[in-house]
């Protein structure tokens, strides 16, 4: 599996490091139901067979977070695009327009 | 029929034509007490405990293919208990104990051989560590020696003690662990189930659930709708998937593991060992096959087939260990789709939905657990209770704060 770094082209997935589901957004610690949102935040995935959004760490390049959209039937990669955007990357594929 | 000598003996005398298939390919009935999804080795067995044990034989084990053609038949056959936390090791030891009397309750050569499981360490601290496992093993009445360096010297002179990185300072051993045949293990287990009256029905995948209110009452197949009292899940690698169609969501992501066997040799290694330094084990095949297998992948997968960074990792893991396989050819590889659980560790309870029960979340080491696994899972759906080995599998525990996390890695699956 090769994963095409909006950074360095496209690069030998084993210089990657993974961290999981991209599509989870952490709770509100002040909110009521607190301690239920974070169990569910922290423990449960949706763990899709298909498109899966998902956080790639480029450690052995050039350091950045990436946004993978995979398919975890084929592994085919449909979109890597920078985790974080801002206006230095608006050449970038997937950045914000 | 009954397997014997004199069986083998009179079918050896009159051509073989006295040998009736080992279970029916049934198909479905209307309505069962109980549907066990996964014709696996896991489901299988507690079709075969909930009728041996229980007593309760109107069941239905549904496969969406055929049986044990997912991880049952991928794994790298090992069987161990050399756990170290409380809630892990009376359950594997109660397995261990099963794998012990399997062929004689089976009737069926499920190829169980205790050779010896010999966990290599590298440093002190590892030394400490096996230690520590190995004194909690023997707490627990489970056998199990610290090795010195000269000891493991004695059993496997081949190894490579003075690696300038990872020189070998001894292992921990438990001679009852060893392998089994994983495919026989699933077809003894088919027998025994059928020959108590459970239906096995193969190409029969699960594509909903019948509920009346918040109960489950029975599941839509590809081969009609059919009722149930209760349904259990033992279709690890897919449980998020199944579980999905019910509306529940699982602590579980679905990773590739791969693993490897190479050309067949004569006999060169008659236990199975670990690298302590990475992650690689191997063990050799009755055929002569050298089995053998790493980490997973460590992305999310559905695929059945990983990737060479992975292949790189484990042949380096494996001539470190031993150089004297460097000129082996590999002969197959494959992958088989692991429910890697958010600690690490299995489990066999009822879910939120009532008549929904759950075994899930075995990682990559559910072959080891398959007797007890079918012991304690139809414990629970024939009692409404856990087995008394089994309490600490709850689904709740990530809630709760009851983690048995064995790796102490925390919620993160790719790295148990």
């Amino acid at each position: 599996m090769r994963i095409p770094c909006p950074y360095c082209g496209a690069r030998d997935a084993h210089e990657f490091a993974y961290l999981g589901d991209a599509t989870l957004t952490r709770p509100d610690p002040a909110a009521a139901d607190a301690a239920d949102r974070f169990h569910d935040y922290v423990y449960l995935r949706d763990n899709p067979a298909g498109r899966h959004q998902e956080w790639w760490y480029h450690a052995n390049g050039c350091r950045q977070w990436l946004r993978l959209t995979r398919d975890t039937r084929t592994h085919a990669i449909e979109a890597a695009e920078p985790a974080r955007r801002d206006a230095t990357q608006a050449d970038m594929p997937g950045a914000a327009s | 029929m009954r397997y014997s000598f004199l069986s083998l003996l009179a079918n050896g005398l009159t051509g073989q034509k006295g040998w009736t298939p080992a279970w029916r390919d049934a198909a479905p009935k209307p309505a069962y007490d109980v549907i066990i999804v996964g014709g696996g080795g896991h489901g299988l067995a507690t079709a075969y405990y909930l009728a041996k044990v229980h007593g309760i034989t109107n069941v239905a084990v549904i496969e969406k293919s055929y049986i044990g053609s997912g991880n049952a038949g991928r794994n790298t056959t090992i069987i161990r208990s050399n756990y170290l936390l409380p809630g892990n090791e009376p359950f594997y030891e109660w397995s261990m104990k099963l794998w012990e009397g399997l062929e004689q309750e089976l009737n069926y050569n499920a190829m169980v051989s205790q050779r010896g499981i010999l966990n290599l360490f590298h440093s002190d601290a590892q030394r400490d560590a096996y230690a520590r496992r190995g004194n909690a093993m023997r707490l627990a009445g489970v056998d199990s020696e610290l090795l010195d360096r000269r000891r493991v010297r004695a059993m496997y002179p081949f190894l490579d003690f003075d690696n300038a990185r990872f020189p070998i300072q001894g292992g921990l051993l438990q001679r009852r662990a060893g392998t089994a045949r994983h495919d026989a293990v699933v077809w003894g287990y088919a027998r025994g189930a059928d020959t108590r009256g459970v239906d096995i029905v193969q190409n029969c995948e699960v594509t909903g659930f019948l509920r009346e209110g918040d109960a489950i009452v029975g599941v839509e197949t590809t081969r009609g709708t059919i009722r149930a009292g209760k349904v259990a899940l033992a279709v690890a690698g897919n449980s998020s998937r199944v579980a999905a169609l019910a509306g529940l969501r699982l602590p579980i992501e679905s990773h590739v593991l791969q693993a490897f066997v190479s050309e067949g040799l004569k006999p060169v290694i008659d236990g199975v060992i670990t690298f302590g330094a990475g992650h690689f084990y191997i063990s050799q095949s009755d055929k002569g096959g050298l089995v053998f297998g790493g980490d997973i992948d460590g992305y999310n997968s559905y695929a059945q087939r990983g990737n060479l960074p992975v292949v790189e990792d484990v042949a380096e893991g494996g001539m470190a260990l031993m150089p004297r396989i460097g000129r082996l050819r590999l002969l197959r590889m494959w992958g088989g789709i692991m429910d890697m659980s958010m600690d690490g560790s299995p489990i066999i309870d009822r879910t939120p939905l009532p008549g929904l029960y759950l075994n899930a979340g075995w990682c990559y080491g559910g072959f080891k657990a398959t007797p007890a696994s079918g012991w304690c899972f139809a414990h629970l759906i024939a009692t409404g209770a856990p087995h008394e080995t089994a309490g600490a599998f709850r689904l709740d525990r990530f809630r709760t704060g009851h983690l048995i996390d064995e790796k102490g890695v925390g919620a993160q699956p790719n790295l148990h």
